[in-house]
């Protein structure tokens, strides 16, 4: 590869500035402040403030609260970021095979990606709130004892469907990517061979999908993380007791509800160095596994 | 050219004068139809005088507009006036040194505060132990009980006596489900607000140490005979079917008016929804405990306050001032009143209300007041406070749902939440 040369010393960085200037000030700064503050003891207007160290840390992690919030995360972010790839992937699948209308049954099933966070949590509240949700009164009258607001793991069901269905399109459209560059001679081979669809399938289209699913696993894994903020937000409000507190929702809740910025701010902290890690696994161990084209 | 010097003069002259008013912002938290209201109060304002001008900011719920007023305070941009819901009455007291008492602020533009002219019932949730005022109130409610008539006269139930002590409400419930006249007989909202909060002043019993927290930090005393009982007789209400839960704030309200449920108990401020589903519907006082004594003792009111923040010019001030001057009489406030269904603050305009006949045509609408009004407050009812009241109704709303679910007794529930909460208290006060 030929390596590309600049000659003028001064535009890459001017036309690196705005990109540079967007990370330094929206996200550089917003996590020094938090690790600031996270050593502080502090009053919610800011006027007693007492460096206290590593106390914060302390007390958030010996609080069984965090523990279940941890715990609910791991939960829900495996439930969402697997089966929103497993199923976009199927449906990928699926769409490849269609021969009439397969850009109609494409644009169908992207469209969901259209529809922001929080708009999606409220459109599963209102198909099933146990109060007035459309769905909600034909599943009691068939027997089913259908309450989110006070079952806990009917209440994790629901996040995780509202927070998978609004991922899937996105996860389809790449895949769909994906099938469309692998050389169809390859398939075509392997069916001469004898090899039946799904040996196929698992033997020579899944292996050289990797890069994309691999690009996915770390998109979802930080989608499930926090992105998800507004459909629990929306759809249970971390409840029924805190059945669906994720550490992103404990994080908004103990800083921006109960007003304790120092110990909010300790829990940002760990969460930003939680990321860190799970990216750098998945780059360190699952990436050498992926072969690129 | 003739007119040019006067139109040059003209033009020099209005943004002057447009500067020359002292402009006062007003962060609030009222959408919808109240937001007409204010939108309306501040616009009469302005053009009742020349000297300022109150420019209210739709600043999104409670707790968001309570947010943006505490970062725009440590960024030094404090709005003038900062509407604050019931719950975040405790963190804004905490905060001295960020307030200005209204008590002072009136004082000092030439008003006397004079405290009998207001309700004690709810000026007094808005004060310092020893009396003044702290912040203005501007909506106030109180828990009121709903039914719906079509659903009683269906059961079988006196259709203009709505139940009024809580035995006789979870009879009817039971009577509604079993008669098959409803799915739900009875659902409320707030558990925390009216059935924690209110059944302590309304029954005459304590929610927490120092006057439940207005005269000093407070410690939890909801681990109670009469709450164990009032709550194990809601599970197992809830259990049979017969209650509905519907949710930690005022979604039970939709419970109520999709007609899923006969009986609710919510917010007099929750009215106006209730109207607009077209439900036959009426009103009762909120029930009480008929084994308690001295019960209904007095209810307490929530809904918000506006607070004047610190370190403000004399002149803003002074146009504060003015403004609260303005919305204490009694024109105002009746509009206030009859528009919003929120209380009054001053005994002249609840006088004129119910002088116009307002409350004949409208029944239902004085009851809160009569509520508030009913007995002198004791230790037990003149409301609740607490640094970190949103964090223990987090806690309380936790305790219950498992409660509603089987999973604990009313009596384990409020254990668990008596302990958590009083940590929780004594961390938030710095202990």
């Amino acid at each position: 590869m030929r390596r590309t040369v600049f000659p003028n010393k001064l535009l890459p960085w001017l036309l690196l500035a705005p990109q540079l200037a967007v990370t330094l000030i929206f996200f550089y700064w917003p996590a020094l402040q938090a690790f600031r503050q996270s050593m502080l003891k502090e009053d919610a207007f800011g006027l007693s403030t007492k460096f206290v160290g590593l106390a914060n840390f302390r007390k958030v992690l010996a609080d069984p609260a965090y523990l279940n919030a941890l715990k609910v995360t791991v939960v829900f972010s495996l439930a969402v970021a697997l089966s929103a790839m497993a199923i976009a992937l199927f449906l990928a699948v699926q769409v490849e095979k269609i021969r009439c209308g397969k850009g109609f049954y494409r644009t169908l099933m992207i469209w969901p990606y259209a529809v922001a966070t929080a708009i999606a949590g409220m459109l599963w509240l209102f198909l099933f709130n146990p109060g007035f949700g459309t769905l909600a009164a034909p599943m009691r009258a068939l027997g089913f004892n259908w309450n989110p607001l006070l079952k806990g793991d009917q209440a994790m069901g629901l996040v995780i469907a509202a927070a998978t269905w609004k991922q899937i399109s996105y996860n389809f459209l790449f895949f769909v990517a994906g099938l469309q560059a692998i050389p169809k001679s390859l398939i075509e081979a392997a069916a001469i061979d004898g090899a039946s669809r799904r040996h196929a399938f698992w033997t020579i289209v899944f292996p050289l999908l990797a890069p994309t699913t691999f690009f996915l696993l770390v998109v979802n894994t930080v989608y499930a993380l926090f992105d998800t903020f507004g459909i629990i937000h929306a759809v249970t409000g971390g409840g029924p007791g805190r059945a669906t507190e994720t550490l992103v929702y404990k994080v908004y809740n103990d800083g921006f509800v109960n007003l304790m910025m120092g110990e909010s701010a300790a829990q940002s902290v760990i969460l930003m160095v939680i990321v860190i890690a799970l990216t750098a696994i998945q780059f360190r161990f699952i990436e050498r596994r992926v072969h690129y084209g | 050219m003739r007119y040019s010097p006067i139109l040059i003069a003209a033009f020099a002259l209005s943004p002057l004068a447009a500067e020359a008013k002292t402009e006062i912002t007003w962060w609030h938290a009222m959408s919808g139809a109240n937001n007409e209201v204010v939108e309306k109060i501040a616009a009469d304002f302005n053009a009742s005088q020349e000297e300022y001008e109150v420019k209210p900011v739709f600043k999104g719920t409670y707790p968001e507009t309570l947010n943006a007023g505490i970062a725009a305070f440590r960024a030094g941009q404090a709005p003038d006036i900062m509407q604050v819901f019931d719950v975040g009455t405790g963190v804004m007291m905490a905060a001295q040194g960020a307030v200005k008492p209204v008590a002072d602020v009136l004082t000092e533009a030439g008003y006397t505060f004079d405290k009998s002219q207001y309700l004690p019932g709810i000026v007094g949730y808005y004060s310092t132990p020893d009396g003044t005022m702290l912040s203005f109130p501007y909506n106030s409610s109180s828990p009121i009980l709903y039914y719906n008539k079509d659903i009683f006269q269906k059961a079988g139930l006196d259709v203009d006596n709505p139940p009024k002590t809580w035995a006789e409400v979870w009879a009817a419930a039971r009577k509604i489900k079993e008669s098959g006249a409803a799915e739900c007989g009875y659902t409320s909202t707030w558990l925390t607000w009216i059935h924690t909060e209110n059944f302590a002043a309304w029954n005459n019993v304590a929610w927490g140490t120092n006057e439940n927290g207005l005269a000093g930090t407070p410690e939890l005393q909801i681990d109670s005979p009469l709450y164990a009982k009032h709550f194990q007789e809601i599970a197992d209400l809830a259990k049979e079917g017969v209650f509905v839960y519907g949710g930690r704030t005022s979604e039970a309200k939709q419970n109520f008016t999709s007609g899923q449920c006969g009986i609710l108990t919510e917010s007099s401020g929750g009215l106006g929804d209730v109207i607009k589903s077209g439900i036959n519907y009426g009103t009762g006082q909120l029930p009480y405990d008929e084994t308690a004594e001295g019960a209904p003792q007095n209810t307490t009111p929530g809904g918000a306050s506006l607070w004047v923040m610190a370190g403000k010019s004399d002149e803003v001030y002074k146009g504060v001032g003015e403004f609260f001057n303005y919305l204490s009489q009694t024109p105002v406030q009746e509009y206030l009143h009859q528009q919003s269904g929120y209380l009054p603050v001053t005994f002249a305009a609840y006088e004129a209300t119910k002088a116009s006949g307002f409350y004949d045509k409208n029944p239902g609408r004085e009851t809160p007041i009569l509520q508030m009004m009913g007995k002198p407050p004791t230790e037990n009812s003149k409301g609740v406070r607490a640094p970190n009241l949103p964090q223990l109704r987090d806690i309380q709303n936790e305790e219950y749902e498992k409660m509603l679910d089987g999973q604990q007794t009313a009596a384990e529930a409020l254990k668990n939440a008596q302990e958590r909460g009083n940590a929780a208290i004594k961390e938030a006060s710095g202990g």
